[in-house]
């Protein structure tokens, strides 16, 4: 395929070139396919389903605080390869989403100016609590304080999961609801259990009624 | 691969201009050409010697952009290592991952779905025609078109790049393989996309070629300019379009037939003069050769798990040993070799760029060149220096 210089013609094949950026220039007139860019900002594209920039952590009752679905594991914090996150565990407990009790995080901060979006919080989190926003628009003056959102800077409703990500928010509401179905079956279960057990020995009871909490 | 091997009498005509020696009380011109942008691949400074407008001696520096990516690696999982892959050459990131999963996946012996193998091909092979598109693009952009050439290439790019956001969710920093296997399935609606992008292709090469194999100044600029010696190649193990560009006939899909490489049906694409024009058509071929590839590989791909259901991404400890895992990227061979001693991070961690090999023959290529020349040959190595100094 070595075209030799010396073989050609000279002044063909810019005037070949030339035809080609002729055609694509007259042809951005007619047809819209060859316009490859937007406008940007008066024009937007909307972005992928699957985009990804910052995470974001999940809440799923109407109180951003209590409804949190991050049990502070740190599981994130400890994967996270720029170490951009920071956790604080909570003394007490809280009931989570299944109602069993857990820990939460009095502090959880992410320094957006480290973070690089790689997403490995969100595979590692095995509470779906963290996921990934589409948001980029995020210029502060601040680059320290104003880079480094705290719990609630970085809280958003589930609905602004469902919103952002449909069909991801649908599967992970699914399998929440199946796992919740569980625990509750689970639950129901050593509860009557426990309730056929109370007229016997104490220990047997008292270890079950350990072991699952106060799952009712 | 014994250099000796080759044909001497193929060589004739393949030798660079003539040095010629500065008489002794001439004075050499010292030019810092860099660090800011010497071409369009990142930050880089050749230190040349010139007697008038001739190269005599030339010194790459680099470390500009050294960001510690291996003692990094040495620090964390192995799982935290796959995002700073990303960045070592930035434009063709998933081929960074197939690498450094391949590697991993070699030292713990682990076996990959067949539906993820056909989806690392898929996108291996996309990665490779948008990596020559843009370095051809910049290529020509170094000979002084500013901008049309490399706009049609960036067209064509952005099209395959939406395919990777769509499935991966980012364009260039994808973090999309993992040991096993691949993080997210590919959808049958992504798959059609793809192949319509791919129907696409050949016209756009088609048309890239028109604007640009016949022209006259690309032809006179680069033909006979920055020749390559095959035996000189070999010897500093130069990989990749540059190394298929002297004529040596290895591409690690066909000596390695990692993956499934064995599977698909394409030729290797081979220069005989080894010059800017040979690696600029080696590139154009291969790039050709990779839309038959992705032809089979988009009828082909089956169902079934995108990964293995024992593979673990995360917390597991490889047994004491090493590996060295190796594909043929868009720029060359890309190989990571592994240490581990057994416990969750590796002991060792190394990478074998192609771009920082391929770089070590620039000096061979520049000397007795004019220095106009000097740019086009650097961008006709195809380097990116987020790879070159990690």
């Amino acid at each position: 395929m070595y075209l030799f210089l010396e073989d050609s013609l000279l002044g063909e094949g810019i005037l070949k070139g030339m035809a080609e950026t002729a055609r694509n220039f007259a042809g951005s007139f007619v047809s819209a396919e060859r316009l490859t860019t937007v406008q940007y900002p008066e024009e937007r594209e909307a972005p992928a389903e699957n985009a990804r920039v910052f995470p974001f952590l999940v809440f799923d009752t109407a109180d951003a605080e209590a409804g949190l679905r991050c049990v502070a594991c740190q599981i994130c914090e400890k994967e996270c390869p720029p170490k951009c996150i920071y956790i604080e565990k909570s003394k007490d407990k809280k009931p989570d989403y299944v109602g069993k009790q857990q820990f939460y995080p009095t502090r959880f901060d992410i320094d957006i100016s480290v973070c690089m979006s790689c997403q490995i919080c969100v595979e590692v989190c095995p509470f779906e609590a963290i996921k990934m926003d589409t948001q980029f628009e995020l210029a502060t003056t601040d680059r320290f304080g104003g880079l480094l959102l705290d719990r609630k800077e970085l809280s958003r409703s589930n609905e602004y999961y469902h919103q952002i990500h449909p069909t991801e928010a649908a599967e992970v509401d699914a399998r929440l609801a199946e796992e919740k179905a569980k625990a509750d079956a689970k639950a129901k279960a050593t509860a009557d259990a426990a309730a056929a057990k109370a007229a016997m020995p104490p220990p047997a009871a008292k270890a079950a009624a350990t072991e699952e909490g106060a799952g009712d | 691969m014994n250099p000796s091997a080759i044909n001497q009498e193929k060589l004739e005509g393949w030798n660079r201009p003539p040095i010629v020696e500065p008489d002794g009380e001439a004075e050499l011109l010292e030019v810092a050409m860099g660090p800011h942008h010497p071409s369009t691949h990142g930050v880089f400074r050749m230190d040349l010697a010139l007697d008038g407008e001739r190269v005599v001696r030339l010194k790459p520096v680099f470390g500009y952009l050294h960001r510690n990516h291996e003692k990094i690696a040495e620090g964390v999982s192995y799982l935290a290592s796959m995002p700073y892959t990303d960045r070592l050459d930035y434009i063709c990131s998933l081929t960074n991952n197939w690498a450094y999963a391949l590697a991993v996946e070699k030292l713990v012996g682990q076996e990959v779905p067949e539906r993820a193998e056909y989806i690392r091909v898929i996108l291996a092979e996309l990665t490779r025609i948008q990596n020559h598109a843009s370095a051809i693009g910049f290529l020509i952009q170094e000979m002084g078109a500013s901008g049309t050439p490399l706009m049609y290439a960036f067209k064509e790019r952005e099209k395959i790049l939406d395919l990777f956001e769509e499935l991966t969710g980012s364009r260039m920093m994808c973090n999309y393989m993992r040991f096993g296997g691949c993080r997210v399935d590919v959808s049958a609606a992504w798959l059609d996309a793809a192949r319509k992008v791919v129907l696409g292709l050949p016209a756009f090469i088609d048309e890239f070629e028109n604007l640009l194999s016949s022209n006259e100044i690309l032809m006179a600029r680069c033909q006979g300019v920055g020749i390559l010696r095959p035996d000189l190649a070999i010897n500093a193990g130069v990989t990749g379009p540059m190394l298929r560009g002297s004529g040596v006939n290895y591409d690690i899909r066909k000596v390695d037939h990692y993956g499934i490489y064995d599977r698909f049906k394409f030729r290797v694409p081979l220069g005989d003069h080894g010059d800017i024009y040979d690696r600029y058509m080696v590139r154009i071929l291969e790039m050709r050769e990779s839309v038959t590839i992705l032809d089979q590989a988009l009828k082909e791909i089956p169902g079934g798990p995108i990964m293995d259901p024992k593979a673990k991404i995360r917390g597991f400890r490889p047994k004491p040993g090493e590996a060295y895992g190796r594909i043929e990227a868009p720029k060359g061979e890309l190989g990571f070799y592994l240490i581990s001693d057994g416990s969750p991070n590796p002991y060792r961690y190394r990478v074998r760029p192609p771009s920082l090999i391929n770089l070590t023959v620039l000096e061979d290529m520049c000397l007795g060149s004019n220095v106009a020349d000097v740019v086009l040959i650097f961008g006709s190595v195809d380097i990116v220096l987020g790879e070159v100094d990690r």
